[in-house]
């Protein structure tokens, strides 16, 4: 039971709201010893699944290409853009954004949306959709908010649809060792009917969005 | 043949040079603190793989000392004024979108186009990896194109580049480390000692009460360690494959495939998965660190239920 101390720190320190990146060391020393290893293995346990974790971060790539198009007016357009379209709402236009990132992510198209799509392109395009709605900081927040959200419901619930995407590999491989065997294929088919149900579920929740930005 | 190494060691000189820039920015009077931090982070990408699994702990460990203890500050690399960027907006048109769009377009179209490509027998890129060598293409071809019709200083997408990373601050490093973390319970069989618990316990007679404890189990595992990667060996391992599929007969596909989206509902709704919850609110500037995940909330407990009643209603069916 002394190994699950390390989860005990885990849920600790975020609930005190000491910095993360400490709370994390202090689990991973917990944990190295309470499973007996030194703590030169601890650390070098540490390293070794650090370094082969490094794809999660290639997606910073993209920020110089951002940060470019942002230096001449990448917001700025976008918020033309949208401003010039009357029949778009904020929560229409995150109806649409949710659907093709679904699909595409659907597709195999993995990329870090959050840098690369919500930030330069659709919260400022849903902050001017929602026109006198975004009129106040705090609903201005809250869409922005909306727009991060939007991307992480439509990234989660769409990429097990992908048959070579990380968690299908690894709920295949976690089967597999345990004698149990399925196909890659059977396991995106079966993650169909959740994508559709998190689209109905969170495409009803900005419908409810536009309304709320309506009101005074 | 290209390969992720490739891809790394670009991602490892972008940030060297992010580090070079911050040295040298006399307005963050914490700028050793930057460019040590980003440094390191480029000495990960440039040479972990030659490293030993000692050497890259000890840079993670002084990754973490930087982060952790506030040695970063923020750099203020020159830019163009809010006025500049809108007559740009004005004079340049939507164009200003398609190297933007470039990106994913490369990405999807690489994707479905080089995964076997060869030329003379020679393969050109790993194809296990193909959609991420094809982000890396899209990304310098976008530059590219970027570079040619603006004209800026040449520094300036490394000086615009620093600019959003050192807005996510060390924040940058959170989503690798929790990665890490996960596979350190992992060794120190933090997998075993949940089922004991789980199996001693709950009460998991029926079919029904086996799927809400996995299901639940998923996400609430999810959320303590912000990644349901880290939950999912977990929680099949102590609930799933005993009961759901052994003893009651569950199809282990259905099971899996909706056992992890059960994990995503905790995702969700969990600050420890910092770079889907907590980066994207430092990068859209929210001053409230937790506004995504409140946004994100009521669709997750919803759905979260949406999984459970699918589950059961598929899992013993076919």
């Amino acid at each position: 039971m002394l190994t699950l101390l390390g989860v005990g720190v885990v849920v600790l320190g975020f609930l005190f709201r000491f910095n993360p990146l400490l709370v994390i060391a202090a689990a991973v020393f917990v944990t190295g010893w309470a499973g007996h290893l030194s703590p030169v293995e601890t650390v070098s346990a540490l390293g070794r699944a650090f370094n082969q974790s490094r794809l999660v971060s290639v997606a910073f790539l993209v920020l110089p290409v951002i940060g470019l198009l942002e230096r001449a007016g990448l917001q700025e357009r976008a918020r033309i853009v949208i401003a010039s379209v009357h029949a778009a709402t904020a929560g229409r236009l995150l109806i649409v954004y949710l659907f093709l990132r679904q699909i595409s992510i659907a597709f195999g198209l993995q990329f870090n949306g959050q840098v690369a799509m919500v930030r330069p392109l659709v919260a400022p395009m849903a902050e001017a959709a929602a026109g006198n709605g975004a009129a106040d900081e705090p609903k201005r927040l809250l869409i922005r908010a909306y727009a991060a959200a939007t991307d992480n419901v439509a990234a989660f619930f769409g990429e097990d649809i992908f048959v070579a995407v990380g968690s299908i590999l690894l709920i295949k491989g976690m089967l597999d060792q345990s004698g149990v065997i399925v196909q890659p294929l059977q396991l995106s088919l079966w993650a169909i009917p959740t994508a559709i149900l998190a689209f109905l579920i969170h495409a009803t929740r900005l419908l409810l969005l536009d309304r709320k930005l309506a009101r005074k | 043949m290209i390969t992720l190494e490739h891809v790394y060691i670009a991602v490892g000189i972008f940030f060297a040079i992010f580090a070079i820039l911050s040295l040298f920015d006399g307005t963050n009077r914490r700028r050793f603190g930057n460019a040590a931090f980003w440094g390191l982070f480029a000495a990960s990408f440039l040479f972990g793989s030659h490293l030993g699994d000692f050497a890259n702990g000890i840079l993670v460990v002084m990754l973490i000392a930087l982060g952790g203890f506030g040695a970063l500050g923020h750099g203020a690399p020159e830019t163009t004024s809010p006025e500049e960027r809108r007559a740009s907006a004005v004079r340049r048109g939507n164009a200003l979108l398609i190297p933007a769009l470039l990106i994913p377009a490369i990405a999807l179209l690489g994707t479905f186009t080089l995964k076997g490509a060869a030329i003379a027998g020679v393969k050109l890129l790993d194809g296990a990896q193909v959609t991420l060598i094809s982000l890396a293409l899209g990304v310098f071809a976008a530059l590219a194109a970027a570079m040619i019709w603006l004209r800026p200083p040449v520094l300036a997408p490394f000086q615009e580049g620093r600019r959003l990373v050192d807005s996510i601050g060390w924040a940058a490093i959170l989503p690798q480390l929790l990665a890490a973390l996960g596979a350190i319970f992992t060794l120190a069989g933090v997998g075993h000692a949940v089922s004991d618990l789980a199996t001693r316990y709950l009460p998991l007679g029926q079919p029904f009460e086996a799927v809400i404890a996995y299901c639940l189990g998923m996400a609430l595992f999810t959320f303590v360690m912000g990644n349901a990667f880290a939950a999912f060996p977990v929680m099949t391992a102590a609930i799933g494959l005993p009961l759901v599929v052994h003893k009651f007969g569950g199809n282990p596909a259905i099971m899996g495939a909706i056992g992890m989206l059960a994990g995503f509902c905790g995702t969700l709704m969990t600050p420890m998965a910092a770079n889907f919850n907590i980066v994207p609110a430092a990068l859209l500037e929210l001053p409230d660190r937790n506004a995504v995940i409140k946004a994100q909330i009521p669709t997750a407990i919803p759905l979260l239920l949406a999984n459970m009643v699918l589950m059961y209603l598929l899992v013993f069916r076919f």
